[in-house]
């Protein structure tokens, strides 16, 4: 596995890369679900036919989708060879002074990797079409499962454990990619905080407008 | 002070271990650690029984030797100090204390509270060091240093390779003290020739013993009883990714 993989630094490179490219995806993300608040179905059709068919975005897709999966498979392998490496577990435990949230990376990952896989249901397979729906008309279908408040609350959940995880996250990538400086890692802490706090906010926004305003 | 220690036992390598309650009214706020674990062991001698075997050399918080994870700590509670360092007054009467061995796969326990740590010098012979015709000692001038990077250098070498920054972190990666060792050779220009292959033999060798992966946890810096920042983590990083583009 590791000759294929590379050594532990190599992974964690890897890990990063991909991280920050989901990162920055989700940035565009955001920004179009926006549209959704908007009275006109047109804007946010347009962009969703955009995303599904200029050729430049198709290229990024391929490179999203394998980030998604490489730093899905790449974070399970690294899990796995941190718990092997202990065997034997403390029988009394204390909590240093750590980053909190990367102790539950995995576990908010998976959580993560669970509503991604609805969304996908929901959305991106529909318009592979490998599930069927009208592809046509993503405003309308998105609209409709903002109605049904079990989805909105699995959806706010789902967005609040990505706030933890991307709260390690942001500076990890950073220190990963060995950029750690006296002057600029507080200033990168910093963006990373508001980032983990401001962008599944914004995301979280959407559906309660939409559930109770429109 | 009375005091119940729970004690991790183990008799050898092989055997299984469990962990032995031992209720010790003998040791005093004056004491360190290691004294009241001193007088304890005495009284089991006593009594004929085993004492409990546990590292220790300097007692002056400069061999390394003393690691044993207490109550949730390598070293115990209090900030940038060993085992020989903590006092008792950092305990009540009446305290409950565990004392467990680090564990790692890469230290295994030899007995009771004592592992074997040949894994850091494996590393360490596999790249932590300058190749140099020895001799007489060179001129202190004779190769000009920046001021600010031999502070750095010497922050970095002032690690004892204790083994508490793999005993607190959560994977048990050995990425602080790795990245020390790196870090005191990287930042001066003695160590600049051989930079390339040392991160990557120190790297290989790290994986290769079994250690875990470093997630930026920061438990290492906060355990470090010689306070190694992670500053040094990310230096190795870089250190590798440009020796494995050159």
């Amino acid at each position: 596995m590791d000759k294929f993989l590379g050594s532990s630094v190599t992974k964690k490179f890897v890990m990063a890369i991909a991280g920050l490219f989901i990162i920055l995806f989700l940035l565009v993300h955001l920004g179009i679900n926006f549209l959704l608040l908007i009275e006109d179905p047109v804007p946010f059709n347009s962009a969703a036919h955009f995303m599904a068919s200029n050729v430049v975005v198709k290229v990024f897709e391929v490179v999203l989708m394998a980030g998604f999966l490489i730093h899905m498979i790449w974070g399970v392998v690294l899990q796995i060879q941190n718990w092997v490496a202990r065997p034997k577990r403390y029988k009394r435990t204390s909590s240093s002074q750590t980053s909190f949230f990367s102790k539950y990376m995995i576990y908010l990952g998976i959580i993560i990797g669970v509503f991604l896989f609805i969304h996908f249901m929901n959305f991106y397979f529909v318009k592979l079409g490998w599930v069927e729906g009208d592809h046509e008309n993503f405003y309308r279908m998105a609209n409709d499962l903002f109605q049904l408040p079990l989805y909105i609350v699995i959806y706010l959940v789902s967005f609040l454990f990505l706030a933890f995880h991307l709260h390690h996250a942001f500076q990890s990538a950073f220190q990963t990619l060995g950029l750690n400086h006296n002057k600029y890692t507080p200033v990168i802490k910093g963006i990373g905080l508001i980032y983990s706090i401001v962008v599944p906010l914004g995301f979280s926004i959407i559906p309660i407008v939409i559930y109770f305003f429109k | 002070m009375k005091l119940t220690l729970k004690i991790w036992r183990q008799k050898n390598a092989d055997a299984k271990g469990k962990f032995v309650t031992y209720d010790f009214d003998g040791a005093s706020p004056d004491m360190s650690f290691l004294e009241m674990l001193d007088a304890m062991n005495t009284k089991l001698i006593k009594a004929r029984i085993d004492p409990v075997a546990f590292d220790h050399d300097c007692r002056e918080g400069i061999c390394g030797a003393c690691g044993m994870y207490i109550n949730g700590h390598p070293h115990g509670p209090g900030k940038a100090i060993t085992t020989c360092h903590l006092s008792m007054r950092e305990f009540k009467d009446g305290d409950t204390i565990y004392v467990e061995p680090w564990r790692a796969k890469a230290f295994p326990v030899v007995k009771d509270l004592i592992v074997d740590r040949t894994a850091f010098d494996k590393i360490q012979i596999a790249g932590g060091f300058i190749s140099t015709n020895v001799g007489s000692a060179p001129d202190s001038h004779a190769i000009p240093v920046e001021k600010r990077k031999a502070d750095e250098a010497f922050d970095s070498a002032v690690c004892i390779g204790c083994g508490a920054c793999v005993a607190a972190c959560k994977n048990a990666s050995a990425m602080l003290f790795v990245s020390a060792k790196i870090s005191q050779l990287a930042l001066l220009p003695q160590g600049r020739i051989e930079a390339t292959e040392r991160v990557q033999a120190m790297v290989n060798k790290m994986d290769e013993l079994g250690f875990g992966n470093c997630s930026n946890t920061g438990a290492c810096e906060a355990e470090c009883p010689k306070e190694i920042s992670l500053v040094n983590i990310a230096r190795l990083n870089r250190e590798f990714y440009f020796a494995k583009i050159q």
